[in-house]
């Protein structure tokens, strides 16, 4: 059987406490990891809600899942596309994000940012390129 | 007839808080809360909104804030933040609540 690598995007559109459509794509993220297919993600509309910092769930009684995106890089996703007029529309800028790093092992494990803010008109182009798009 | 008026979804994607705002009468309050939170941050459409309601006093629950991130420096001047009792003594002080799902 022959092994085809495809690339996979997933598309991540909405707030992350009010649904559960945004904890369903970071499980679904980890678990499609270990199948050493080349994955990014795009953060886009409520989406970008996703990873802002400083997010504390101890009044609300749910789970706080914000720092499982730092893992992400651990498990070789690094590509992650934020939409520039998504964060403008709402009040935000990249400062207002959580720094997420992977470490980069053909150099010298040096970190990188894997967060990379694209236009609507860029991410229309990443999204062309992908074999695969799982939407949430 | 007081009104309190609750929005509990994000104004980018839903139209509650947009239609709330479009029915929401002078002498009303209008309280944020689980997503809705999110129309009650700085440089945003909503914020045009909230500052331009004449008579209408805003409200966010904290923890909602807080969940989401949503530091109290970005929170639209004119809008009090209260914890869950301050949602409980608002929906009381009121005549009757209308829920903007």
């Amino acid at each position: 059987m022959s092994e085809q690598i495809k690339n996979f995007l997933y598309l991540n559109r909405r707030a992350p406490y009010g649904t559960i459509y945004a904890w369903e794509s970071l499980e679904v993220v980890l678990i499609g990891a270990a199948f050493d297919q080349k994955v990014s993600l795009a953060f886009l509309d409520d989406g970008v809600f996703q990873i802002v910092k400083g997010q504390d769930t101890s009044g609300v009684e749910m789970k706080n899942f914000s720092p499982t995106y730092s893992a992400l890089g651990d498990y070789d996703v690094n590509q992650l596309y934020v939409e520039q007029e998504s964060l403008e529309e709402r009040g935000l800028t990249i400062d207002d994000l959580m720094h997420l790093t992977w470490e980069d092992e053909d150099e010298d494990w040096a970190e990188k940012d894997s967060i990379r803010v694209v236009s609507r008109a860029e991410l229309a182009s990443i999204i062309e390129q992908q074999d695969i798009v799982f939407s949430f | 007839m007081s009104e309190l008026h609750t929005v509990n979804k994000s104004p980018f994607e839903k139209s509650s808080f947009n239609s709330c705002m479009e029915h929401v009468l002078e002498g009303s309050a209008v309280l944020l809360y689980e997503d809705g939170v999110y129309a009650a941050i700085k440089g945003t459409a909503a914020e045009g909104k909230v500052k331009s309601a004449q008579g209408v006093k805003f409200y966010a629950l904290g923890p909602d804030l807080s969940a989401r991130g949503v530091a109290v420096e970005r929170v639209t001047d004119g809008v009090e933040i209260v914890d869950y009792a301050g949602f409980v003594d608002l929906a009381a002080e009121h005549d009757k609540v209308v829920a903007w799902v």
